[in-house]
């Protein structure tokens, strides 16, 4: 697996010519997205730019304690991230911070017990990232569902409580549909991988000249391991939020009303 | 006396939904009346400990009601809403939910009879009950506790008349047999008269007047 190849800035350049071309469909079709496209290819352009260099100082310092230090920031900037999509839930940083924190630590756990990757940098950091990033949108995704079905659900919650449920079992079948909607997503793109797209990481390795044989075995590894990932965030982010709608008495809060 | 309020209060944003409301509802069927908005809602979610004043005491059989357990509480004091929120699945499954939650046997049939629906109802998907069904699904439902203690909101609303004289007549049953006591929300000063011994008016978050029947809707 350790091939490289070298891209120049000038390849980069002029990959600009697609952003042109979303830019120009916006404005000939009037999406009004142009403004966003601008802010995305720029805020990309410095965000991985950035975590190169850092990356790079991390991978020649190769010491696990960077390696923590850069997951940690992406676990706090990604239960930021997935915060601002879930409004509706009352206090949902601290469920999706430990639930980044829990799904990232399980996750890169279990790949280097099991002997699948080194615990080294070269291994940890883009495995960390893929995971940590593919847990915060499945923590966001389940706690946007869930804010949304606790405010529609509302009547049925507590009539359920009415009857001497706790708040657990009366939140139950909303935390499930919840917890549903965080992993589908990556379910079904599993489900199609090879047939309709082919992902990342595969890609970017038959592009960087490696075997296809070892580009497919690195890429399964991978989506098994983002499935487990995915699985572990939404569930914690889900099984931590839901109290947040309800007081120590198992009532709903009146904010959801 | 059952229930006693005193003092109680309860804002909800800028709105005062509950204005130093004292009140008593003794042992038997006691009706809430007034117009929309008039707190008769609200004042029956705390009878049930769906919601905490912000100020008052309110007291169940002599005892402040936070010293109780509010899931055995509940168990004792049903509160049936006034919109049908059936679990999804049967009705059977409904009533066998809320039978678990007490720690009782699973009558679906004799539950289902009480309520005035036919026991073949068990079998039945709620999501295909018309809504005078399904709110007597929700009263054999609360019926699966035992309770001590019915809270009802607005039973009736959305019923024609054939359908509202069924369910009072089915309320007036369970008094009769079961002894329990229900206290009714309703707008309706007429269904007050029809079930309630006792009387309670509200007005803008306010008890106008509280007595026996007779007295208050003379």
């Amino acid at each position: 697996m350790s091939t490289s190849i070298h891209v120049s800035a000038g390849q980069v350049a002029a990959s600009l010519a697609l952003v042109a071309l979303a830019a120009a469909v916006s404005f000939w079709r009037k999406a009004d997205l142009e403004r966003d496209i601008g802010v995305a290819t720029l805020r990309s352009f410095v965000q991985l730019t950035a975590i190169g260099y850092a990356i790079k100082l991390i991978f020649e310092a190769d010491t696990l304690w960077l390696v923590f230090a850069l997951l940690s920031v992406m676990v706090v900037f990604g239960a930021l991230t997935a915060r601002g999509r879930a409004k509706k839930v009352p206090d949902s940083f601290w469920p999706l911070l430990i639930a980044l924190a829990i799904a990232g630590a399980t996750t890169l756990g279990l790949v280097v017990a099991l002997g699948i990757f080194e615990a080294t940098p070269r291994y940890l950091v883009p495995v960390g990232g893929m995971v940590i990033g593919n847990a915060m949108t499945a923590s966001a995704v389940a706690l946007n569902r869930l804010g949304d079905e606790m405010t529609d659900s509302r009547a049925r919650i507590e009539a359920t409580l009415a009857l001497g449920a706790t708040a657990r079992e009366a939140a139950q079948p909303t935390v499930r549909r919840a917890l549903r909607s965080g992993m589908i997503t990556l379910v079904d793109s599993t489900k199609t991988t090879g047939l309709i797209f082919f992902p990342g990481t595969m890609v970017g390795m038959l592009l960087a000249g490696a075997n296809p044989t070892d580009a497919v075995r690195l890429q399964l590894i991978l989506l098994y391991a983002l499935l487990g990932s995915v699985a572990i965030s939404a569930l914690v982010a889900t099984t931590l939020a839901y109290r947040n709608f309800f007081t120590q008495a198992q009532q709903l809060l009146d904010s959801t009303e | 006396m059952l229930f006693e309020l005193r003092d109680v209060c309860l804002t909800r944003g800028e709105r005062r939904v509950l204005d130093s409301v004292d009140v008593g509802i003794p042992v038997g069927a006691a009706a809430i009346v007034g117009p929309s908005g008039a707190g008769k809602s609200t004042l029956l979610r705390l009878l049930d400990r769906l919601a905490d004043p912000d100020a008052g005491t309110v007291a169940y059989r002599g005892r402040p009601l936070d010293s109780y357990d509010p899931l055995a509480l509940r168990r004792e004091v049903a509160l049936v809403p006034q919109l049908p929120a059936l679990l999804e699945g049967t009705v059977e499954s409904n009533v066998a939910f809320a039978a678990r939650l007490a720690g009782k046997e699973a009558e679906a049939g004799r539950c289902l009879r009480l309520a005035g629906l036919d026991p073949e109802f068990a079998r039945r998907d709620v999501a295909k009950l018309s809504v005078g069904e399904q709110q007597r699904a929700m009263l054999a439902r609360a019926l699966a506790q035992e309770p001590a203690v019915l809270l009802l909101d607005e039973p009736t609303s959305a019923l024609d008349h054939a359908a509202r004289d069924a369910i009072e007549a089915t309320l007036a049953r369970l008094r009769r047999e079961l002894q329990i006591s229900l206290v009714i929300v309703s707008h309706d000063p007429e269904q007050a008269r029809r079930l309630g011994a006792w009387v309670v008016r509200m007005e803008e978050g306010r008890v106008t007047e509280a007595g026996p029947v007779a007295e208050v809707l003379a």
